[in-house]
């Protein structure tokens, strides 16, 4: 086949014209795609929470805290400096400052209160981590991959719950009774609530929510509807830590 | 080229003390021995054929952390079809529950060092 200046020219602006139109199509059919998808109901929304009824928690009680701890393999260090918590209580005032006056009645002041990491809708955390080692999953649980995690402790100056705590030793001498099925941490590296995301592979619930005797900790899905958690945020007036600093976070609080 | 038999000397006796560590091991009966590992397994067959599993172990730990710690997606299919909870402590040591005999033998040989063990949990340690 022979090719004069002008054919090859128009074969040439043709092909351009392909490529330039190319991403048009895509956005086009991938659009019909989700369409299509969320129609069959495929797309199902999903974000995990969970509602702290501090009414129902009973002072003195650490069910939740014990078992939490227990099967995470979280250490208990008693020095406050190295102390490592994923669930954890703290006076209202401290809990809450934002929320607090001095006549505080109705019982809360002083009183405890349930405290873990919020699974932030916006993370701090997540935005700071350099080697992506925190990150947010799509049903809303803020993880941690320790096999990532450098140490820079970078999440813990951006967490804006306390909710984070580096191990400054080796927490394995700490640990009072290994549970084989989860790994321990190891120095130099932050930890956290996950959620019990290995538990709820497995189709449970968390470990502190099936430990509370009083049903003080209900967890489920808040985009549902018909979810327990909707029902009792619908009954009931919530308040959430902080939540002027912008970073959503989906622990509710009945005071 | 009044020197050449002191060169001489000087380069065999170089030689002789350079390649100590071969000669040392021939004469010692420890020439290239490989490490005798102790396979205590229930299974008659790992997830995946053994000398996949001898020079590939480390990627596929790998994939498999990948896969369950940033995707959710725990359940490997291996090549024959077979189902397997994607799990170092709970699917690799429940066979190989002999660490000591079993991957420390090779690590040790090869001086290699995995943090694995720095985090997940070793069967033994459970009796502690
Ligand atoms: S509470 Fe802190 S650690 Fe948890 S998701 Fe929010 S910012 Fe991150
Ligand atoms: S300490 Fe670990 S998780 Fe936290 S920001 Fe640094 S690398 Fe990320």
């Amino acid at each position: 086949m022979k090719i004069d200046r002008r054919g090859f020219l128009k074969i040439g602006g043709l092909g351009i014209l392909g490529v330039a139109v190319k991403p048009v199509i895509d956005v086009v059919s991938k659009a019909k795609l989700a369409e299509a998808s969320s129609k069959k109901g495929v797309l199902v929304e999903k974000r995990l929470a969970m509602v702290v009824n501090l009414k129902n928690c009973k002072e003195g009680c650490t069910d939740c805290i014990a078992a939490c701890h227990g099967v995470h393999n979280v250490p208990d260090i008693a020095n406050p400096k190295d102390e490592v918590k994923w669930i954890w209580t703290e006076s209202y005032e401290n809990a809450f400052p934002d929320q607090e006056h001095r006549f505080i009645g109705g019982g809360m002041k002083g009183s405890p209160a349930i405290l873990l990491c919020n699974h932030c809708d916006n993370p701090s955390c997540v935005r700071v981590c350099p080697t992506k080692a925190t990150f947010k999953r799509e049903d809303g649980i803020v993880m941690m991959d320790y096999h990532r995690c450098i140490g820079c402790r970078f999440c813990m100056a951006a967490c804006p719950y306390g909710s984070r705590s580096f191990n400054w030793r080796d927490p394995r001498p700490f640990i009072k009774k290994v549970n084989p099925e989860f790994p321990t941490r190891t120095k130099g590296v932050v930890e956290k609530c996950n959620f019990c995301e290995e538990r709820l592979a497995k189709g449970l619930i968390p470990a502190c929510v099936e430990s509370c005797k009083n049903k003080a900790l209900v967890f489920g899905n808040v985009e549902d509807p018909n979810s327990e958690v909707r029902e009792i945020l619908r009954s009931n007036y919530t308040i959430r830590r902080k939540p002027g600093l912008g970073t959503g976070p989906q622990i509710y609080y009945i005071v | 080229m009044n020197n050449r038999g002191m060169i001489i000397a000087g380069i065999i006796i170089f030689l002789c003390l350079i390649t100590f560590p071969i000669w040392y091991n021939v004469v010692g009966g420890k020439a290239a021995y490989t490490p005798e590992l102790k396979i205590v397994s229930k299974e008659k067959q790992c997830v995946e054929s053994t000398k996949y599993m001898r020079s590939q172990h480390m990627q596929l730990l790998n994939d498999w952390r990948n896969s369950v710690v940033r995707e959710d997606k725990r359940t490997y299919t291996a090549l024959d079809g077979k189902k397997y909870d994607m799990s170092l402590s709970n699917t690799c040591l429940n066979c190989h529950s002999n660490k000591a005999d079993f991957c420390d033998k090779c690590h040790n040989y090869l001086e290699v060092t995995p943090t694995c063990w720095n985090c997940h949990v070793v069967p033994e340690e459970n009796k502690l």
